[in-house]
């Protein structure tokens, strides 16, 4: 159970069934077995994958405003500005760099101020800067009382933001825990054990 | 989900696709040049002392509309494969139908807009006389070609996925297209003879049960079909 404020980061190598953790979570995929229950449904999940989900022959403005639209939300007028993509409002998201792009999908995940944040593996890609307001985001989101699951096979990345970690293999986990205090070097080497 | 929701969301859908497609013009620019040409290979491959205009007319005009929509058809839900928009709308609080009626209005406009076009050319290379009958004939090419865009546009969702769509989609198609095509075709023939308009009231009936039957058949399996 992942409760607001919270952030679970869950590592797993390739085929471990994170991607499709967050499937069953965001209610794409039905599970076999057991249930996954998000609190206000899909209205409050916000999705960042590998795939920006944007359309390239329009602007960045009119992507935020379709998908604003979907949700019943307008973009906020700081989202851009948060994101550094003030200037690149204007500009089709297929002349955008892939970097710009990760973040314009980023922008596109918090356009309805999601409750639930649902990231497969969201430093994919990113610049430095990038990177960086994604971080910040991510603990604002979380400051908020909101919360976020995070999967990802990079252990560095994923640890300064967790609250909570957890190890999958094989479509299970194996280890789930507060990662109360523990630094990414040590995460790295329960990870590295579990996964073993 | 209320009924006006489903409406305002299909149309938010519906017109991000036309606003995509007048940026790239990519299927109706080529289903356009199709029209054409396929007017212009029609018109100088027949002989009018052999075949009076007026009885090849029809077949030509629906022929070359059927497979222009096809072209139209394939390219329908590839803008949704394009850095995975299909999961994203999926993952957004619409209902699915939703994204079916979308893309069927984004579907028919494109068509209409190449039958716009396809109609006077008609006129035009066949020295057919359309304009006594532009009323019951666009009524006509209006239920047939919801019928048909109704049945390709699931079709279309169904494929989009498969390494063959392209070859797919015209197969599971064309044998759903036969019978509007062929009431459409037959009451074309009698339009432009200049039948009184009672005997074609019967293909007309005809057509606007199938769309009724095959628009609400496709809104109940869509969901279905984009399901992972």
């Amino acid at each position: 159970m992942v409760n607001p404020g919270q952030t679970l980061a869950v590592f797993g190598p390739n085929g471990s069934g994170k991607t499709t953790l967050l499937k069953v979570l965001a209610g794409l995929i039905q599970p076999q077995r057991g249930r996954a229950y998000v609190e206000g449904g899909r209205r409050a999940i916000g999705w960042i994958g590998h795939q920006p989900q944007l359309y390239g022959q329009l602007t960045v403005n009119e992507n935020l405003r379709f998908w604003g639209l979907l949700y019943d939300a307008q973009p906020g007028p700081d989202l851009l500005a948060r994101l550094g993509l003030e200037e690149h409002a204007n500009r089709q998201v297929r002349t955008l760099s892939r970097g710009l792009v990760q973040r314009v999908a980023i922008a596109r995940a918090l356009v309805h101020d999601p409750r639930v944040l649902l990231l497969d593996e969201p430093f994919t890609g990113l610049d430095r800067i990038a990177a960086e307001a994604l971080s910040r985001l991510l603990g604002q989101h979380a400051a908020a009382g909101r919360a976020t699951v995070l999967v990802t096979h990079n252990v560095e990345e994923g640890t300064e933001l967790a609250t909570d970690v957890a190890f999958m293999r094989n479509g299970r986990f194996v280890h789930c825990a507060p990662r109360s205090g523990r630094g990414a070097q040590q995460v790295g080497e329960e990870y590295r054990h579990a996964i073993a | 989900m209320r009924l006006p929701d489903v409406l305002r969301h299909s149309w938010v859908l519906a017109a991000k696709d036309l606003r995509v497609e007048f940026r790239s013009r990519t299927a109706i620019l080529s289903a356009v040049v199709f029209v054409i040409l396929a007017f212009v290979v029609f018109n100088f491959g027949r002989d009018p002392t052999a075949v009076p205009n007026v009885a090849l007319a029809p077949s030509i005009l629906w022929v070359t509309f059927t497979l222009a929509a096809i072209l139209a058809l394939n390219r329908a839900f590839h803008l949704e494969l394009e850095n995975h928009a299909l999961d994203g709308l999926l993952l957004a609080p619409i209902d699915r139908s939703s994204i079916y009626l979308g893309k069927l209005i984004a579907n028919l406009v494109f068509v209409a807009t190449f039958e716009l076009i396809g109609v006077p050319l008609l006129m035009l290379f066949f020295n057919v006389r359309l304009l006594p009958y532009l009323a019951p004939l666009v009524l006509l090419i209006a239920l047939a070609t919801i019928g048909f865009v109704a049945v390709g546009t699931l079709f279309s969702a169904m494929t989009v996925r498969t390494r063959f769509a392209e070859l797919l989609l015209p197969v599971l198609l064309l044998p759903f297209m036969i019978l509007p095509l062929s009431w459409g075709v037959q009451a074309t023939v009698r339009l432009l003879a200049g039948r009184p308009l009672s005997e074609i009231a019967g293909w007309l009936n005809m057509l606007a049960v199938y769309d009724i039957v095959f628009v609400a058949l496709a809104l109940l399996l869509f969901p279905a079909t984009v399901s992972e």
